[in-house]
C-alpha cells in the first residue's frame, strides 16, 4: 500500500531486468538478422555493392515464386476465412450447446498450430496415394483419387491444390480463433434495436452486423495470408522442397546445393519481410478502426 | 378504451417465475412506469411488450389487436435500451433513419424525418457525426429519436436514464416526457427510481418479486400504498416497533410510549406491530390539540438543502426520521438536546412486522 502511494520516493527497482533476455532475443533473431539481410541483399558473392539481387528477382524462378506463394495465400485466406468465419458465427451465436463452443475453440486452438512435417504426414497418410481415404474411396466407391477425373484434372497431394487443402487445416481454425472475439463483441442490443425497427434478420446481417465485423474480417484474412505466406516446413514435407514458393526458394538460394546464391536469397527474404510488414499494418489499422466502434 | 391491454401475463424462465399474474391496461397517449427493486421482472415484461420474449400464458393487445406471438420486427413498437445500443458503424442520421430504410420508404423522406426528428431532441447539427463522438446524454436523445423516427404506436424505455450523471438525468426525463406528451404516444418507462417514476407518469405500477402491487396514479401511490410493499418502496418511511395495547380504541406504545393511530389494527392487545410513518408527517414540538407526541433526543441532523431531516432516538432501537422545510428562522435543536416530536392520528399505517418495511428505504433503518 505505502510503496505504490509514493511513488515519488520509490527504492531503486530491478524489475524491468525481466524484459533483458526479450531485448536480447530480439536483438539477436529478430534486429540482427533483418539487418544482415538488408546489407546482403546489396552486395553480390565478393561483398560488392549492387542492385542485381534485386533485378534478378524479376527472373523467372523468383518471379513465379512470388506469384505461386501469393496466390496460394490469397487463395487459402480467403476460402479459409470465409469457412472459419462462417463457423465462428455458428459457435457463437447458433444458440448451440456450450460444451460444443468449447470443443470447437480447442479444437481451433490445436489445428490452428498443427502446422509443418506432422500435419504434411497425416494427409499423406490419408489422401496420399496409398493413404487411407484414397484406398477407401477405391475399395468402396471404384474411385480412384489420383487417377480417375476430378474436377476436370487429377488430384496430387504435391501440387498446388494438394498446398491448398493442406493449408486450410490450419488456415481455418486459426481463422475462428482470431475473429471469435470480434464476434463476441457484438451486442445483443444491436440485434434487438434493429429487429425493434422493422429490420429483418437479413437486413441486420446487411446493414449492421457485416459492416462491424468487415474491419475485423478483413484484418483477420490478412493474418491468414502472412501466415500461408510464411508456412515452409509444410510444404517442403508434402513436396521435398520441389514446389516454386518463396519460403523454399529462400531455402534453397541459401542453403542449397544446387541453387547457390545467398544474396538473391536475401532480396527474396526482403520481398518477405515487406509483405509481412504491410500485412501487419494493414492489419493494425483495421484492428484500430474495430476496436473503436465496439468500445463506444 | 384501452389502447395496450396486458391480461394474465406470466412468465417462467425454466422452474423461476420471473413475472406472475401481470394485469394492465394503457390508454392511448398514457404514461406508465413499472416500478420495483432490480429483479422484480420489469425488463421481463417489457421485453414481451416489445416481442423478445414470449409469455408462457396471458395475452397481449395493442389498439384491438393480439399482438402476444407476433415477431418484434412487426409490431411497430419503439424502444429505447439502458445502454443507448445505437448503430456504432451509422452516422447519427443513419441511426435514426432506420427504421425507416428497412420499411424501404423514398431517401427524400426518410432525409426529412430525420431532420424533423434531431429538431425535436435539439441535436440539429450531430446529423453526420458517429455515436462515439457523442456524449451519454446525446446517444441517448439519439437512440429516442430513432425509435420515433418510424411513427411506432408504442414507445418502450428500458431504465434509459440509469448510466447517466445525476444533472442530465433530471433534465432529459423532462425532455422525455415533454417530447411525449407532445406527440401523444403511449410510453411504457422502466425504472427504479421510484422519484423518477413519480414525477413522469400519469400512472404508475409497483413491482415485487414478478407480481404487481398497486397500479395508481403518483398521487395514490404515494399517499394511499395500497401494501406494506409499497409504503416501503415508495418514498421514505420510518418503520418502528410498536406493540398493541388496544385494537379497538388504536392504542399502542412505541419505544415505551403510548400513541393512538385512527388506522384499523388487526391484531390482539400484546401484538408486535409495525407503525409505518412518512418523515414528513412528523412535526417539531407538541403540535395541534390531539396529536400523538413522543419524546427523546435528537440523534443527529442532517442538512439536506430545501429540507432538513432529524434522526431522534426514542428508545435504544427506535429512532425516528423527521423532515422540516428549511427557512432562515428555522432554529435547529443541537444532537444531543432532549425534544418532542408530534403526529397526527391519522398519519401512520399499522402493518404486521416483517423484513422488507425496515429495510432498504426506511428512513429509520
Ligand atoms: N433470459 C432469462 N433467463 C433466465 N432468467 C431470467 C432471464 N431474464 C430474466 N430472468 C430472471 O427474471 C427475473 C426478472 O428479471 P428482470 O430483468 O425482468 O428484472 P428487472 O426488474 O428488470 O431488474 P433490474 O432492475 O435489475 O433490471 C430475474 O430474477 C432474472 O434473473
Ligand atoms: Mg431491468
Amino acid at each position: 500500500m505505502s510503496q505504490t502511494s509514493t511513488p515519488a520516493r520509490r527504492r531503486p527497482t530491478f524489475s524491468w531486468l525481466g524484459v533483458v533476455p526479450f531485448l536480447l532475443f530480439t536483438i539477436a533473431f529478430l534486429i540482427l538478422p533483418i539487418f544482415f539481410l538488408v546489407v546482403g541483399s546489396f552486395q553480390d558473392s565478393q561483398g560488392n555493392p549492387t542492385l542485381q539481387n534485386y533485378l534478378d528477382l524479376t527472373t523467372e524462378q523468383p518471379a513465379t515464386a512470388y506469384k505461386n506463394s501469393i496466390q496460394l495465400s490469397l487463395i487459402t485466406a480467403v476460402i479459409g476465412g470465409i469457412f472459419g468465419f462462417l463457423i465462428a458465427v455458428a459457435v457463437i451465436l447458433g444458440r448451440l450447446p456450450r460444451a460444443i463452443r468449447s470443443a470447437v475453440m480447442t479444437f481451433s486452438g490445436v489445428a490452428s498450430n498443427f502446422a509443418g512435417v506432422p500435419l504434411a504426414l497425416a494427409f499423406v497418410f490419408t489422401v496420399g496415394q496409398l493413404g487411407l481415404v484414397t484406398k477407401l474411396l477405391a475399395d468402396v466407391f471404384g474411385y480412384h483419387l489420383w487417377r480417375d477425373d476430378f474436377f476436370g484434372g487429377s488430384f496430387s497431394l504435391y501440387s498446388m491444390l494438394g498446398l491448398v487443402l493442406v493449408y486450410l487445416y490450419f488456415q481455418f481454425p486459426l481463422m475462428v480463433l482470431i475473429v471469435a472475439p470480434a464476434i463476441d463483441g457484438l451486442r445483443k442490443e444491436w440485434r434487438e434495436a434493429a429487429e425493434n425497427m422493422g429490420a429483418s434478420s437479413f437486413q441486420y446481417w446487411r446493414h449492421v452486423a457485416l459492416p462491424i465485423l468487415l474491419p475485423s474480417l478483413l484484418g483477420s484474412m490478412i493474418l491468414l495470408f502472412g501466415n500461408a505466406f510464411g508456412a515452409q516446413a509444410t510444404a517442403y514435407q508434402l513436396t521435398s522442397g520441389t514446389i516454386n514458393i518463396v519460403p523454399l526458394v529462400i531455402s534453397a538460394q541459401i542453403r542449397g546445393d544446387v541453387l547457390h546464391n545467398p544474396n538473391l536469397g536475401y532480396a527474396l527474404a526482403m520481398g518477405m519481410v515487406l509483405i509481412m510488414a504491410v500485412v501487419i499494418l494493414i492489419y493494425g489499422l483495421l484492428q484500430r478502426r474495430s476496436e473503436r466502434w465496439l468500445r463506444a | 378504451m384501452s389502447f395496450l391491454t396486458l391480461t394474465n401475463i406470466q412468465k417462467s424462465f425454466g422452474t423461476m417465475v420471473a413475472v406472475e399474474d401481470f394485469n394492465l391496461s394503457a390508454t392511448k397517449g398514457e404514461f406508465v412506469s413499472f416500478l420495483g427493486p432490480s429483479g422484480c421482472g420489469k425488463t421481463t415484461t417489457l421485453r414481451m411488450i416489445a416481442g423478445f420474449e414470449t409469455p408462457t400464458s396471458g395475452t397481449i393487445v395493442l389498439d384491438g389487436g393480439d399482438i402476444t406471438y407476433r415477431p418484434p420486427n412487426k409490431r411497430n413498437i419503439g424502444m429505447v435500451f439502458q445502454s443507448y445500443a445505437l448503430f456504432p458503424n451509422m452516422t447519427v442520421a443513419q441511426n435514426v433513419g432506420f427504421g425507416l430504410r428497412v420499411r424501404k420508404r423514398p431517401a427524400d423522406q426518410i432525409q426529412k424525418r430525420v431532420t424533423e426528428l434531431l429538431e425535436l431532441i435539439h441535436l440539429p447539427d450531430k446529423a453526420n457525426q458517429f455515436p462515439y463522438q457523442l456524449s451519454g446524454g446525446q446517444q441517448q436523445r439519439v437512440a429516442l429519436a430513432r425509435a420515433l423516427a418510424f411513427e411506432p404506436e408504442v414507445l418502450l424505455l428500458d431504465e434509459p436514464l440509469s448510466a447517466l450523471d445525476a444533472k442530465i438525468r433530471v433534465s432529459l426525463r423532462q425532455e422525455i416526457r415533454a417530447i411525449q406528451r407532445q406527440l401523444g404516444i403511449t410510453t411504457v418507462y422502466v425504472t427504479h427510481d421510484q422519484e423518477e417514476a413519480l414525477s413522469l407518469s400519469d400512472r404508475v405500477v409497483v413491482m415485487s418479486r414478478g407480481r404487481v402491487e398497486q397500479i395508481g396514479t403518483p398521487f395514490e401511490i404515494y399517499n394511499f400504498p395500497a401494501t406494506r410493499f409499497v409504503a416501503s418502496f415508495v418514498g421514505q418511511l420510518n418503520a418502528l416497533p410498536a406493540t398493541v395495547v388496544d385494537a379497538g380504541s388504536g392504542r399502542l406504545t412505541v419505544g415505551g410510549q403510548e400513541i393512538r393511530v385512527s388506522a384499523r389494527i388487526d391484531a390482539p392487545a400484546g401484538s408486535a406491530m409495525s407503525l409505518a410513518l412518512r418523515p414528513e408527517m412528523v412535526s417539531l414540538g407538541e403540535g395541534p390539540e390531539g396529536s400523538n407526541r413522543l419524546a427523546g433526543t435528537v440523534a443527529d441532523v442532517d442538512f439536506l438543502g430545501a429540507i432538513v431531516r432529524m434522526r431522534i432516538r426514542l428508545a435504544d432501537a427506535v429512532i425516528v426520521a423527521l423532515d422540516v422545510f428549511n427557512e432562515p428562522t428555522l432554529k435547529l435543536p443541537a444532537v444531543g438536546s432532549s425534544i418532542t416530536i408530534s403526529f397526527p392520528a391519522d398519519g401512520p399505517l399499522v402493518m404486521a412486522p416483517g423484513s422488507e418495511a425496515g429495510s432498504g428505504t426506511s428512513a429509520a433503518a
